[in-house]
């Protein structure tokens, strides 16, 4: 028997608390006897008298005796008094009617991601809040400077921690759709975006070839810009990596600078995991492309033909092409398209400065328009959920544009039926046309899974039903409304 | 960047728990999916001051400095050590007095400051009538400076004069010291502006009997562990600033032993303890200077968000930051909204005053309200508000203090260590309890109830910490 005598100064703790301490840690195994009082002279005349030695302790002071086999036994009964002295570490019971007014204050062990979606000039702040929370972030918030991402992602990584974003509007972590995201079934495939409607797409064509998803983990537009150096994409990579339910990584992004670009192979190069990289730009394949490439590299079977609904449009009298898109990489990847086919085609994506649109000034030529470039999103829902500036645009387009091509994205948080708001204006420009016997087609990109919230059969009868032509496949769509706006012959 | 792995590869086990801020449409959508959301009450804060507190969060020194600045205020052990005069401790000179908050001149002071600094002038003997005093203040004849600036801290007026008693405190834990002057009770007191014969007569009592009682009874005791004392009256109902009935108890406890020992007249240990007894709040002075000696623990810490210091002179509210140095950050002095005695109407109530709410910046005081049920009468009157009150103090607070516990709460620590980043993000203000001076000097408490602290010293304080911060680098939004 050995006995451990120490004298806290200062600690104090009511009877109760002490008396209950006392007997958790002589319930310990190998554990004679355990005193845990302050040292007042009662407890004092006590201690003696079961023969502890103290020496100079008041009755402010916290008394620690245990008579205990060995030093062994005496280490387990000191934990377990650090443990039943802690302070409570759930949140205290009863109802609160204080609401939590910062991300860290409402942050506790059961949660482990936030969510912001604040006004871009104080994401950074909450962003940092949460990471210093221990909670992973997904940051939806546009309009963040470029050297906050930066600081935000150098202290993800000191402390362990992902960021998703700035402007990432979509991720899919087991199964829960955050931000825009479709209900796509469960499968192989991890993706890590850097853009998020081109994840959306990606993920609905493998859902419509039969191939599910694990997660999709955004990362930011700018992640692989040689500023911020890909560090969330790295991160994200080694966390699907880790994860036993994801045997096959893509990773979707616009070419990364080229010292990002290398350190993203190497980090590849060392995973067991195969990674598709799949890079986007002018003269590389197109997502549909890519989905095909995923799609046999897992073992599946890519269809013969993507779906579509109604009646695909024969080219006629060549004219304007009106791309006008809420999915800055949808409108990218139909600009491509434009652009390998038509003449001073002008957009407000992927071109070069002197082709360059900014605004909604009056616009003439082939134009396409992504509505929800950071331009348009301040002090704006994006278009995605509010479509009203799309369809001013649409009524201000229609007379003289040959085609409309638009997209139309489903999913969680995306508006709750689109078809219903376009079909109408879609019904009145297309009479207007042929009242003035115009021509004039709709051809719609339509961004929706089985499981959608918004029914995607539902979606593509609604517009089919207004005069459209609707395609799964955005470069099919795209590619298709060139072909109108170029002529027939 | 694969230091800590774990935490993140935790993210893809399974539908994770989920903290919105923003987009209301966003956190409706997971509830929809059924995902466990905690939404945050989110608004944004104070005009102007985005890009400060983002230049704040990206201080590389700020999370280390803050966590110091906690630590210490937390791990401070005052004790009581002895008296002293503040001729003595603080060097006060004849001429000179000390006041609380931050500085501020005779033209600018407010009735009870004016009252108690003519009651020390009195005392002192540098003016034979109250018109005297006032005239010789008014010419500027009197130096006057902040009790924080000389180690000190001063209930209401705050008003030390160099003759005057003072306990010791003592931060064990990290060796600094601060002081304050006995507490004289309620109705008409210096503190309060008052300074008839009655009061003069009463400070040369406290001086030539109570100090030297005192002095008598902590030579015997060694020291007093201030600590213990207000972790077992918060357990015992007080929350320190507005009730310290139990710690008044306490501190009469601890000394009578030594007063019997101490071959002092018996008729005067008698009226000692008649006098402690009389006032719930004697022990105030003590746990004053113990939260100071906690919170300048704090100070000087480059990068830190944490507030060492509130403070009002009847006429502003200041607060120093532990990263801003001496610098005062101001706003005007709210006059308090509470409980009046009877008799008295809100035009009788004077602005907030006294360096009483150093009790809040250590964490206790209207911080730790849920403690005090029996004085919920001062902030609405119902328990609930008292809860209310604590809780949201963990908002703007960055930590809990382990031995400062509060048993509705299941024993959580109270909050502690006010950032000030915090207050401006969410515009949630340090809950203040206090007591209300009488607008006109000598009238003495007229009331007590709860004060807002003006927003705008906390902004200002925000920007100019925002100031000292290493710029963000030159990305304008993309």
């Amino acid at each position: 028997m050995i006995d451990h005598v120490e004298v806290r100064a200062g600690h104090y703790a009511d009877s109760v608390t002490l008396m209950q301490v006392s007997n958790e840690v002589a319930r310990i195994d190998g554990v004679d006897a355990a005193i845990v009082a302050m040292a007042t002279e009662l407890n004092r005349e006590l201690l003696l008298g079961m023969g502890f030695v103290i020496d100079g302790a008041g009755p402010d002071d916290l008394v620690v005796a245990i008579r205990a086999a060995d030093d062994q036994v005496v280490g387990a009964a000191l934990a377990a008094l650090a443990a039943a002295m802690s302070p409570p570490s759930a949140t205290p019971s009863g109802p609160s009617d204080v609401r939590p007014r910062t991300v860290s204050q409402a942050a506790d062990p059961s949660r482990r991601l936030a969510l912001i979606s604040v006004p871009g000039e104080h994401a950074f702040v909450e962003a940092i809040d949460a990471l210093e929370a221990g909670l992973d972030v997904m940051l939806f918030s546009d309009n963040v400077p470029v050297a906050q991402e930066v600081v935000l992602k150098e202290r993800a990584a000191a402390l362990g921690g992902l960021v998703m974003g700035p402007d990432a509007g979509t991720a899919l972590v087991a199964g829960v759709g955050l931000g825009f995201a479709n209900v796509v079934r469960p499968g192989p495939v991890g993706v890590v975006a850097a853009s998020g409607t081109g994840a959306q797409l990606l993920t609905c064509l493998l859902d419509a070839a039969g191939v599910g998803v694990s997660h999709v983990l955004g990362v930011g537009g700018r992640d692989v810009t040689e500023a911020v150096g890909g560090v969330s994409t790295l991160r994200a990579l080694e966390l699907l990596a880790a994860d036993p339910g994801t045997q096959h990584i893509v990773v979707l992004a616009k070419p990364p600078a080229p010292g990002v670009a290398d350190r993203i192979a190497q980090t590849a190069g060392r995973m067991s995991t195969p990674v598709t990289l799949a890079l986007l730009g002018e003269g590389r394949p197109d997502l549909t492309q890519r989905a095909a490439e995923v799609v046999r590299a897992v073992g599946g079977q890519v269809p013969s033909e993507w779906p579509t609904w109604g009646v695909r449009p024969a080219p006629g009298p060549a004219g304007r092409l009106v791309g006008l898109f809420s999915g800055g990489t949808l409108c990218a990847e139909a600009t491509l398209v434009a652009d390998a086919s038509l003449d001073g085609v002008r957009a407000n994506v992927v071109v070069e400065e002197r082709r360059r649109v900014q605004g909604l000034g009056p616009l003439d030529g082939h134009v396409l328009i992504d509505l929800g470039e950071d331009e348009f999103t301040r002090g704006r829902p994006h278009p995605m959920i509010d479509q009203r500036l799309r369809l001013d645009r649409i009524r201000a387009e229609a007379s003289t544009a040959r085609v409309l091509l638009l997209d139309v994205v489903l999913g969680h948080a995306a508006h709750p039926d689109p078809a219903a708001e376009l079909a109408p204006v879609l019904e009145e420009v297309l009479r207007d046309a042929a009242s003035e016997g115009r021509p004039l087609d709709v051809v719609i990109s339509l961004c929706g899974s089985r499981g959608d919230p918004q029914g995607l059969e539902r979606q593509a009868e609604r517009l089919v039903a207004a005069g459209a032509f609707v395609a799964l496949s955005n470069a099919e769509a795209a590619r298709c409304a060139v072909a109108i706006a170029g002529g027939a012959g | 960047m694969s230091d800590t792995p774990v935490r993140s590869t935790m993210l893809l086990d399974g539908a994770p728990g989920v903290v919105t801020a923003g987009v209301e449409l966003l956190s409706a959508s997971l509830i929809a999916q059924g995902v466990d959301v905690t939404p945050v009450d989110w608004r944004p804060p104070v005009e102007g001051t985005a890009a400060a507190l983002a230049r704040i969060a990206a201080d590389p020194r700020r999370a280390e400095a803050n966590r110091t600045a906690v630590e210490r205020i937390v791990t401070a052990e005052p004790h009581w050590v002895g008296m002293t005069t503040a001729r003595e401790a603080l060097g006060l000179e004849r001429g000179q007095f000390l006041h609380a908050g931050p500085p501020i001149d005779w033209e600018r002071a407010s009735g009870p400051l004016r009252g108690a600094l003519i009651g020390a002038m009195l005392l002192e003997g540098l003016a034979d009538t109250p018109e005297q005093a006032e005239s010789i203040a008014a010419r500027g004849g009197v130096e006057l400076a902040p009790c924080h600036h000389h180690r000190a801290v001063g209930p209401m007026a705050g008003v030390v004069s160099p003759s005057m008693p003072m306990f010791v405190i003592e931060n064990l834990a990290h060796g600094n010291r601060a002081h304050a002057t006995l507490n004289e009770g309620l109705g008409k007191v210096l503190r309060y502006g008052a300074f008839g014969p009655e009061v003069i007569e009463r400070l040369r009592w406290m001086a030539d009997v109570l100090a030297p009682a005192m002095a008598a009874a902590i030579a015997d005791l060694g020291t007093l562990d201030l600590r213990a004392m207000v972790t077992q009256a918060l357990q015992m109902g007080d929350e320190l600033h507005n009730r310290n009935r139990a710690a008044s108890a306490l501190f009469v406890r601890a000394i009578v032993p030594s007063l019997l020992e101490a071959g002092l007249d018996p008729k005067d240990v008698a009226d000692v303890v008649r006098f402690i007894n009389g006032n719930e709040h004697f022990f105030l002075n003590l746990g004053m200077p113990a939260a100071k000696a906690a919170t300048d623990a704090a100070r000087d810490l480059p990068g830190s968000s944490v507030v060492v210091a509130m403070a009002r002179n009847g006429t502003d509210f200041g607060i120093q930051l532990a990263g801003t140095g001496d610098r005062w950050f101001t706003g005007p002095a709210q006059v308090p909204s509470g409980l009046l005695f009877s008799g008295f109407t809100e035009a009788d109530a004077n602005p907030d005053i006294g360096d009483s709410t150093i009790m809040e910046t250590s964490g206790v005081g209207g911080f730790a309200m849920a403690a005090a049920p029996a004085i919920v009468g001062f902030i609405g009157g119902r328990a609930s508000d008292a809860l209310r009150a604590t809780r949201s103090m963990y908002g703007i607070t960055l930590g809990e203090h382990p031995h400062h516990r509060i048993p509705i709460l299941e024993f959580r620590g109270s909050p502690v260590g006010i950032d000030a980043t915090r207050v401006v993000r969410t515009g949630v203000l340090p809950a203040v309890n206090t007591g209300i001076a009488g607008r006109i000097a000598g009238t003495g408490q007229v009331g007590a109830g709860l004060v807002t602290p003006p927003l705008e010293a906390f902004r200002d304080a925000v920007l100019a910490l925002a100031e000292l911060a290493p710029p963000l680098g030159g990305g304008s939004p993309a």
